[in-house]
């Protein structure tokens, strides 16, 4: 391993920009003559909209121009898309209510958007927005899963007149029901996997800007993929064609997905820059970003295990309903379907599965893809299942998993997915020692001794990542490819320049795209550069989500690199007189085997370039190389994490005190930034966990719209974590990666439940698990006891 | 935020007068920790703000005899770092140092949080459970008549906050239990006892502010010891209640946190 190649905990290049302030975020963007945005929200959950008089507004000093859901239609804009069509068991299509980018009649949440104020500065586009009077006539609200299921709730959209998108499912029924017929016990769970809202420390923002000169627009925005955004911007809502919207993402502050959707004042902002003849900015504020970003999660399930004699696995029976929010965000459908049944079996051998799940419509902000996506709901289904199931047969949480642990691959799951490799003992084992839990029962005593509750709780966890084969996710409903593309240019002096369609909002990919091309063509780090998130740049790409970066996003380099490297060797031949078939390339050297005549591999690029041994009828000049990589398989990270709380039962304070995680990412480009990454996903999970939860109250106001009600996990909330790894390299692609960019927000939710019940002594408790839950569940406990 | 005029006097006296000329529209400006924010939301829109960061006399932190004045604009970290604190009332430094962050703490001052008397603050329980007085630049108020409900004080318009002045106690503590999301206290219970007097002093909790409680107050006066709070319980009636904690685990909590509170000002 060189210092800087596969493996090398090589130190992120890009932080230097990032940590002395030198970062190009959407709102370091100004352009000449830029005006600003600002969106009037309903302030409503259910509302027609009878009149909107913008006239005492448009007076107001610096306004330019208000903008309606009428002008949105009068220019023919469509309205935001879901991109994955689910069917219903019945075979028909789910039920996508409109979703205009400005309210056309009508509001859904409290949040959407009414109309836009464009103004010389943003403080007189808000003043103005106090003047525009609109008339409500307020309709009653479902704020929640429940409300909206109700006989008689009020009708969202009309196109589903039950408030149900679709009732989808996947899995044998019938096999399933027949394991249950033969089951010896049956563990039942009812779950609520909690409402999350993403909070990236950079807020969303857009620069829409127009050229009348060349009729091209251009949309600086903070996107995970804006090749992703320019063809739906084009395709659907029909702004420009592709090759007159050029997409900028420049840096981006961290997105956890909620930054891969298509929103409405992205929209907005660069149609209406052509509007109203200038470039216009918004920046979402804080308040905005709760209620207006895409949440995550919002599950409710009963779930059902049904187990032999032996306590062997034999069905799982699943029924969740999905709150998808007032309207279908960009990829929400997929979320509660393909990203969440098919990650049900776990770890295990399960030979029946069966999953049922209604999405549901409500007066909330729309819900789509965080961090995780579906396989953190699915892990916790199915880590609390076996982790009861343990206790209730008496076993070992631990032996009771080991049992049924997948142990032969490739295995075939009831639910689609065929894992390719693992080997989820090895996990395990280096877990449960690194985590010393033979002596957990001395340190529970010693809690005891101090009046206090101690808990362990285990969560090994699988996801499937480096989404995917494009006519597998084609199949099932997907409206896009998830192929990734990478482009390889040689400069003549030998600098490279990656262009890929992966985008970097915090994973580090400058630093460890860069390892891979240094490793694979022996070039220093600082000769290489990492070009990302531009469309008039990067060929093409599908962006960075479900840690698909490493495995889809460098394949396609690696393959484009390996292009490279044959072309080289044809220009090298031509360089050192010698066939083609006899030229070495290693350690950036190409040479003419058994020889000791030999070209750097700068020289090489320079004889490319300055094509003079060679004519353009053997060979053409240039070293430049794309590709586009589609992979075989999703990849299937997997591990095993260990809590140990501590909780007050004075208090109902939970104290986590211990955390053990080990995880096969496969082959591991950069420790370092790997750690950080689960570090960060571990944050997350366990905010999850015990802090975090959005919060509705029944008329559809978003109680938790701040940091004030809102429970961020801060550092003081979570131990030093004990990170270790185990390797199966993934033979689905040609790295061996398998992508670890949301484990931790999988795996730790049930470790901590997990850890919590364990020392509560019984399943009764929901995420976040607060202090006030905790007491009461202790009180519940206590009452338990008294009794027995 | 809205337009508003700024002016920057530099003695109590001009800020009286220009607070007086100001009439309704005028607002002082301590640390700003609360009302820049509320500015910013458009909750609140001053027309004037009048900083009193260059006022001379209003900081400082002071022994005298046995009574610690402390300066209304001085800032949470001062208190809480201050060796003269430390040792005449610890309790009282503590207190301080677990307001907020080292942003907070570095522009916040004890006057501006007893004048916004936030039912969830926490130097109005040290006010209150160690018998302060606040002196403004017209009269003396002791704690027992100056929080008078939530947001709410016995100040008048045009009356401003120059000192605190805590009598020093024999001991006292702080004990808190913080807002998981906004950790300010959802429950926070300051217990000083001076000679024969023992007070008991809450925040966080009741809906109409800081409150005090004889029943402890006098089980304690009996013998200041956790052991004597054995037994008493708060009613949930008038507590607050909300997404984080109910009235009945508030009112669980007070009794959780006074104990611990007399345990720390005993030195266990
Ligand atoms: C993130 C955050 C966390 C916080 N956490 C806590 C916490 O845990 N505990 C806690 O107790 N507080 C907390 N606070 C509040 C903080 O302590 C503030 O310092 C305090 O509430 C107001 O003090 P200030 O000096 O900033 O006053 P300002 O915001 O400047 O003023 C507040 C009000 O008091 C008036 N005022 C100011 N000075 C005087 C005076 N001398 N005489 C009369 N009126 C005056 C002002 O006109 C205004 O109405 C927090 C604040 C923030 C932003």
């Amino acid at each position: 391993m060189s210092a800087t190649g596969i493996g090398a905990p090589v130190r992120r290049t890009e932080d230097f920009r990032f940590i002395t302030g030198k970062g190009q975020y959407t709102d370091d963007i100004n352009r000449a003559g830029q005006a600003h945005a600002y969106f009037l929200r309903s302030p409503h959950a259910h509302a027609d909209i009878v009149k909107i008089d913008t006239s005492k507004a448009k007076a107001m000093d610096g306004v330019i121009a208000i903008l309606t859901g009428d002008d949105l239609a009068a220019d023919k804009i469509g309205g935001l898309i879901c991109g994955w069509m689910i069917h219903n068991k019945d075979g028909s299509p789910m039920r996508a209510g409109g979703h205009p980018a400005l309210a056309q009649g009508k509001v859904r949440y409290v949040g959407d958007h009414v109309a836009v104020i464009i103004a010389e500065t943003y403080q007189q586009a808000k003043d103005a927005a106090e003047a525009v009077d609109v008339t409500y006539k307020t309709l009653p609200a479902a704020a929640d899963i429940d409300s909206a299921l109700k006989k008689g709730a009020p009708v969202i959209h009309d196109v589903a007149p039950d408030n149900t998108v679709f009732n989808w499912h996947l899995g044998d029924k019938a096999a399933t029901d027949a394991a249950f017929a033969k089951a010896k016990h049956v563990t039942k769970l009812d779950l609520i996997n909690n409402r999350l809202v993403p909070n990236p420390m950079e807020p969303r923002a857009a620069v829409g800007d127009f050229d009348a000169g060349t009729g091209v627009f251009t949309l600086y925005t903070t996107s995970q993929n804006p090749h992703v955004a320019r063809l739906v911007l084009s395709a659907f809502i029909g702004i420009a064609p592709e090759h007159k919207l050029r997409v900028i993402a420049p840096d981006v502050g961290g997105g956890f997905g909620s930054k891969i959707f298509i929103y409405a004042e992205e929209t907005v902002c660069v149609w209406a820059a052509k509007k109203v003849g200038r470039p216009v900015k918004w920046t979402s504020d804080r308040t905005e970003a709760f209620l207006s970003d895409a949440h995550g999660r919002d599950h409710v399930t009963h779930a059902e295990m049904a187990l032999d004699d032996k306590g062997r696995i034999l069905g799982l029976r699943v029924n969740t309903k999905a709150n998808l929010g007032a309207y279908l965000s960009t990829f929400s459908s997929s979320v509660p379907t393909y990203l969440y049944a098919p990650l049900l079996s776990g770890q295990y051998n399960i030979p029946a599965i069966y999953c049922e799940v209604d999405a549901v419509y409500t007066n909330t902000a729309p819900v789509d893809a965080y961090r995780g996506a579906g396989r953190p709901e699915a892990t916790f289904v199915i880590e609390r299942l076996v982790e009861v199931a343990a206790r209730e047969r008496g076993e070992d949480p631990a032996l009771f998993r080991r049992k049924n642990f997948v142990t032969q691959f490739p295995h075939q799951t009831p639910v689609i997915m065929a894992y390719d490799v693992g080997n989820y003992s090895a996990s395990l084992d280096k877990a449960m020692d690194m985590a010393d839990v033979k002596n957990f029962g001395k340190r529970k005593k010693e809690s005891e001794r101090h009046g206090k509750l101690r808990g362990l709780g285990y969560s090994a966890y699988i996801e499937a990542c480096g989404i995917a084969p494009s006519q597998a996710v084609g199949s099932l409903g997907a409206g896009v490819g998830l192929w990734e593309s990478a482009e390889v240019r040689v400069n003549p002096v030998g600098t490279v320049e990656v262009l890929t369609g992966s985008h970097s909002h915090g994973q580090g990919h400058e630093t460890t795209f860069a390892q891979l091309v240094s490793d694979r063509l022996g070039i220093p780090l600082d000769q290489v550069s990492i070009v990302h998130g531009d469309t008039d740049k990067v060929q093409f790409g599908m962006g960075t989500y479900g840690s698909r970066s490493g495995a889809v996003g460098m394949s396609a380099i690696a393959q484009a690199i390996d292009k490279v490297i044959a072309k080289g060797k044809k220009v090298a031949a031509y360089a050192l007189e010698a066939s083609e078939g006899d030229i070495d390339f290693k350690d950036g050297r190409f040479s003419v085997k058994g020889t000791d005549k030999s070209l750097a591999f700068g020289e090489v690029a320079l004889q490319a370039y300055i094509a003079h041994k060679f004519s353009g009828q053997q060979l053409e000049p240039g070293l430049k190389e794309t590709a586009f990589y589609d992979p075989t398989n999703f990849t299937f990270p997997a591990g095993v994490h260990i809590c140990e709380v501590e909780i007050d039962p004075d208090t109902g304070v939970t104290r986590i005190d211990r955390w053990t995680a080990v995880d096969d990412f496969g082959v591991v480009i950069n420790p370092m930034i790997v750690e950080g990454q689960v570090h960060g996903g571990i944050a997350q999970g366990v905010g999850q966990a015990l802090l975090e939860g959005a919060h509705y109250n029944k008329d559809g106001q978003l109680v938790t719209a701040s940091y004030m009600d809102y429970t961020m996990p801060r550092a003081d909330d979570l131990p030093s974590f004990a990170v270790g790894m185990t390797s199966t390299p993934c033979p689905s692609n040609p790295l061996g990666i398998k992508g670890c960019g949301e484990a931790g927000a999988i795996a730790a939710p049930p470790a901590v439940i997990n850890a919590i019940t364990d020392a509560l002594g019984h399943e009764n408790i929901s995420m976040p698990a607060t202090p006030q839950r905790v007491w009461q569940a202790v009180q519940q406990s206590q009452r338990k006891l008294a009794a027995e | 935020m809205y337009a508003f005029n700024y002016q920057r006097p530099k003695t109590v006296r001009q800020a009286a007068g220009l607070l007086a000329k100001a009439g309704g529209d005028g607002k002082l400006l301590a640390g700003g920790q609360t009302l820049l924010p509320t500015m910013k939301q458009r909750l609140a829109s001053p027309a004037m703000l009048i900083d009193l960061n260059q006022v001379d006399g209003m900081g400082g932190i002071e022994l005298k005899g046995r009574n610690l004045h402390i300066g209304a604009m001085t800032k949470h970290a001062d208190v809480a770092n201050s060796h003269i604190v430390k040792t005449a009332i610890p309790g009282l430094a503590a207190l301080a140092e677990g307001i907020g962050d080292p942003a907070v703490r570095n522009r916040g001052t004890i006057g501006g949080s007893i004048a916004n008397n936030d039912p969830a603050a926490d130097y109005p329980a040290a006010c209150l459970g160690l018998g302060a007085t606040i002196v403004t630049n017209k009269r003396k108020i002791p704690a027992d008549e100056f929080f008078t409900g939530m947001f709410d004080t016995a100040l008048e318009d045009g009356e401003i906050i120059t000192k605190v002045i805590f009598p020093v106690p024999q001991k006292a503590a702080y004990e808190k239990f913080p807002n998981p999301a906004s950790r300010y206290a959802m429950v926070g219970v300051f217990v000083g006892k001076k000679g024969s007097d023992v007070r008991v002093a809450v925040t966080g909790a009741g809906a109409n502010g800081v409150f005090r409680l004889p029943e402890f107050e006098a089980a304690l006066k009996t013998r200041f010891n956790a052991k004597s709070l054995d037994g008493l319980s708060v009613p949930a009636d008038g507590l607050n209640g909300d997404i984080h904690a109910s009235p009945d685990y508030r009112a669980h909590l007070i009794g959780v946190m006074a104990k611990r509170a007399v345990n720390k000002a005993l030195g266990k």
